[in-house]
Formats: structure tokens, sequence, C-alpha cells
């Protein structure tokens, strides 16, 4: 097989790419600026032997995936910052439950309604840690229709192998902009199949892990399985009153993903070789930022991008390293400061850290990333 | 070499579509970098539209129009909102029947596009006329590629109006050509 061409918008691009990726069933409920997610799956999930349900709101949908994920399938489900909010229940009873699903978040402008129609990142905590209580998911960024295909694979891919509820974050722009999609061969393409368990029922515990992940039956394969949001054992046994198993379910929920965090980190850099200040960026401000270090460049300002394309877990590490030579960041972001404090969080007083943020509506024009980099250089 | 194009109207009149068509072209048929960005508003038919490329041979990275080199105007509302920021050498086509010029317009190439799309029986593809003259006067994208794209863009039962739309519009782009 050769590679195919494709003029795709991130819409079209990530639907495609969950179908590469085994998605077949999803269950939504339209909102803007999500709903061509839904639209387009609901033409070919069908035509791929899948199943596509509009549920009556957010809740069931994401209810239905949780049901489709337990029944063995890869499940997808699409959604913008108020249907998001309304998940947020479900999204803890998959992080609890090792529920593997993938959630196609497009972000707009909140808090609240917002600005249906118009760009945001305000959602980057809320994709953390939105539901209650102590839980870890896996939250990646494409910023582009390109990365729209190719992360939303990883995506399923790091679901199934972690079962976690992983967050696909893109922002309304990269949703609706169309460019070039190369799609490679399929034996090029990396898709990874859930754990299944290969003990005998008798022996099988649907949540006690073997090397951090516990082996997934589903329903038909003539396991016992009991799901509950309630604390469990590795039985799945409600056991409610016990701190032990409650801490040893929540370091388990948790540490599954934080101690694999720098196998699930996907960074971008570009010009980091020689840079002195660095932009952190994600999403579409990651391209601002690319034309902003180009201009600097061509200005003799030694300066470099970081781009998230994984934002959680965060890679803290990875920061706290880069801050021994990098000593002044910039993070360039659509909300008021939420990846700003990490990155200040991670560097440990080494480095200063900067904000440029914008507010909703609009995205950085790279002359504006361009002067914060110049007003930073000559700070001191 | 970069080209910023934005293609204004009202919703209804398939502004959206030339966007969508005109970079589809460059990108699969000509294979030259391209974004295509639609204006994403609540506005419905009646109100203002608008859809932007940006055409390049160098990796795009902002993907927003910011000072417009051909600017195509299908109402009066398109050309008034957008020409302020049309490049001084930039090029301003417009359907001259739904645009009167302001003082002071710079290189200006007028077609009757909307008048043409209906002596062929259709208004509605008016904006296909459009890109027909827009293909000849700007030579940014081959007649050929911006055909393939219209042709696989249209419903199958409307592809041999919309190719003569294209047809008619380009004829009239290479008459102002000379």
């Amino acid at each position: 097989m050769k590679k195919e061409i494709r003029f795709w918008n991130g819409s079209i691009a990530v639907s495609e790419g969950a179908i590469v990726a085994g998605c077949r069933f999803f269950a939504g409920y339209p909102i803007t600026p999500a709903s061509d997610i839904a639209e387009y799956m609901a033409l070919r999930l069908p035509q791929e032997d899948g199943i596509f349900i509009q549920m009556e709101d957010e809740i069931a949908s994401i209810a239905a995936l949780l049901g489709a994920s337990w029944g063995g399938a890869k499940v997808m489900t699409s959604t913008s910052g108020p249907g998001f909010s309304l998940m947020q229940e479900n999204v803890g009873l998959a992080a609890v439950t090792e529920t593997p699903l993938v959630i196609a978040e497009v972000q707009r402008a909140g808090p609240s309604t917002g600005m249906p129609t118009l760009v945001g990142q305000g959602d980057v905590m809320q994709s953390r840690w939105g539901s209650h209580g102590d839980y870890e998911t896996i939250v990646i960024s494409p910023s582009s229709p390109q990365e729209s295909f190719d992360l939303v694979i990883r995506a399923f891919n790091l679901a199934e192998l972690y079962r976690v509820p992983v967050i696909f974050l893109m922002d309304e722009c990269i949703a609706h902009m169309s460019e070039r999609v190369v799609i490679p061969p399929k034996e090029e393409i990396e898709v990874v199949e859930r754990i299944k368990p290969n003990v005998s029922p008798e022996k099988y515990m649907p949540f006690q892990p073997v090397n951090d992940i516990a082996p997934m039956a589903t329903a038909g394969m003539g396991y016992r399985v009991h799901v509950t949001g309630l604390t469990h054992n590795e039985k799945g046994y409600p056991m409610t009153t016990s701190p032990e198993v409650q801490e040893w379910m929540v370091r388990h929920i948790c540490d599954k993903i934080r101690k694999n965090e720098h196998k699930i980190r996907d960074i971008e850099e570009y010009r980091m070789e020689d840079a002195e200040i660095a932009i952190v960026a994600f999403g579409i401000v990651g391209r601002s930022a690319k034309a902003a270090v180009k201009m600097a460049r061509r200005h003799r300002i030694k300066a470099g991008l970081i781009r998230l394309k994984t934002i959680w877990p965060f890679p803290e590490s990875y920061f706290e390293s880069m801050a021994d030579s990098i000593k002044k960041f910039i993070v360039a972001e659509i909300n008021y400061g939420q990846i700003k404090l990490e990155v200040e969080r991670a560097v440990h007083g080494k480095a200063s850290v900067e904000l440029l943020p914008k507010f909703g509506g609009a995205v950085h024009q790279p002359m504006e990333i361009y002067q914060k980099i110049k007003e930073v250089k000559n700070g001191n | 070499m970069k080209t910023e194009i934005r293609f204004a109207g009202y919703g209804g009149q398939g502004i959206i579509l030339m966007g969508n068509i005109a970079a589809k072209a460059a990108v699969l048929y000509d294979g030259k970098n391209a974004v295509y960005t639609p204006s994403y508003g609540p506005e419905a038919r009646g109100g203002a539209a608008s859809s932007n490329v940006i055409i390049a041979d160098e990796e795009i990275d902002y993907p927003y129009v910011t000072s417009i080199d051909v600017l195509v105007a299908m109402s009066q509302l398109g050309y008034e909102n957008n020409a302020p920021i049309l490049k001084d050498n930039g090029l301003l086509i417009i359907d001259s029947d739904l645009v009167r010029l302001k003082n002071g317009a710079g290189k200006v190439a007028k077609i009757q596009a909307t008048r043409i799309a209906e002596q062929l029986g259709k208004r509605i593809v008016a904006n296909i006329v459009m890109l027909g003259f827009f293909t000849a006067v700007t030579e940014v994208i081959s007649y050929g590629s911006m055909k393939k794209a219209v042709l696989e863009s249209v419903p199958a039962k409307y592809k041999e109006l919309n190719e003569k739309a294209l047809e008619m519009g380009y004829k009239e782009g290479m008459k102002w050509q000379e």
C-alpha cells in the first residue's frame, strides 16, 4: 500500500484517525464547535460496521461509551466545554473503573456557554481534574489536521494500553481548518489492542495489575466481572469502609500514569539547540509561536519553541532539566494561565516563567509573541 | 512565495465552498502547501460570510490571513469590511453588479459573475463563475487543478453546469488578462 494524500479539516481527520485506530462505537450529543465530528462519524461508522448513537445528552453519551467499552469496543465521543462539564461524573467513573475511552473535546471560549463558535484553551485543567476525587487522565493536543489524524490513533492506543480515559483536546480552529493530511500505508500505523486475561475464569481478577495494568475481560469472554464506581479491591468488589483498599486503588489509578509519564510524553522542540528563551505552547498557539521563533531568529535572538503534544501527565522532569540551560520561559496560551503555573512549578525557581495570555475568541498573532520575546530578552 | 486570499460575500452565495475548493486544488492537484480557514460564526444565510486561503511554497505556520494579496468580494459589505487590509499592491476582484467601489481602489478586476450564472440558468453557480475568473486573473492555481477540485466538490448531476460556469468565468478572466 502507498501513502494517500487528503485535504481534510481537523474534524474529519480526527474521525478518520479514530476509525483507523479501531473505533467502532460513537455516542454523542451535538454541540458547537464539535458537532462536525459527530455528523461525520454518523456517516462513516455504519460504513465500517460500527455503531453511531445520538444520545439524549452528554451524560448519557459517555455512559454509553463505558458500556460499549466493557462490551469490547474501542469507543469515542466528541463534545465541547459545556458538554464536557456534563460528562465529568462519568469521566470519574471511567477513571475508577479503568475503562478505555477517548473524548474529542473541541474547546471553545468559556466559562459556561461563553463564545460557542470561537477559539479558547481554557479546558486544560478541566481535562485533568474536572471530576471529583483523585485520578489521572491522559490529554493530547494536536496543532493541525495532520496531527488530529496521527495523534488520535495514539490517543486510542494509550487509552487501551493504560485503561484510562484519554481526552483529545482540540482547538475550535484546528477542527475547522483544512490542510494536507498524509495517510501512511496501513502497515506503518501502529494500533494497540487492550490486554486481555489469559488465566482461567476462576483465577481472574479484573483489577489486579500485571506490570501496572490489569488485563481487561469484556462481556462475552466468559469471565465474571463486577464493575462499580465504589472503592473496590482487585476483584472489583466494593470495599467502602477500608482506607487501605482506598489507598491501594487511588495509588494504582494515579501511579500507572505518573510512573509512565516519560513514555507517554510527546513534545516537539523547534530551534531549542541553542535557545536562551523558550516559548511553551500547545495546539493552535504552537503554530503562532513557531512563526514568532522564526521572526526572532531572523533578528538574531536565540528563541526556541517547546510544543506540548501531550499536556497531561505534565512532563515535570522535562521542564526541570530544561531549566538548567533555559533561564526564560514564556507560556503562550488562550487562557489566563493554566499551563503557566505547571511550568512554574516544574522549574523550581531555576528560571523565570512569564505568561502571554489570550482570553478566547482570538489566537495569538506571531507578532505578539515576537514582541513578548523581545520584551523578555531586554528585561535584563 | 506566499499568497493570502479572502473570499467575502454573504451567507448562501457559496463563499465557504469557494475557499475550500481553491485550497483543495492547490494542495491535492498543484502539490502546494495551503491552508483553508472558514470564518466560523453564528451567522446563517444572509449574514456576512468569508473564507480564507493561504497558498505557499514553504510551510505555513500561522494559518490566518492578516494582510490580503487577493480579495474576492461578492457583496458590498464583503468589500468594505476587508478592503482596509488589502495590500497596497494587492488585487481586488469584484462582482461589479454587487459591489460599488469607493475612491482610491487600486488594481481591480471586475466580472458580472452573478449575471453570468443567471444566464446559465442557475444563480447559485455564481461562486464557480467567480472561481474561474479568479483562476485566470491570479494564476495562483492552475486551471486544470481548479477544474478537478470543482468537479469533485459539487453534486454529480450538476457537474456539467459547474464545469460550464467555471469555463465562462475563466474566459472572462483571460479577456481581462489581455
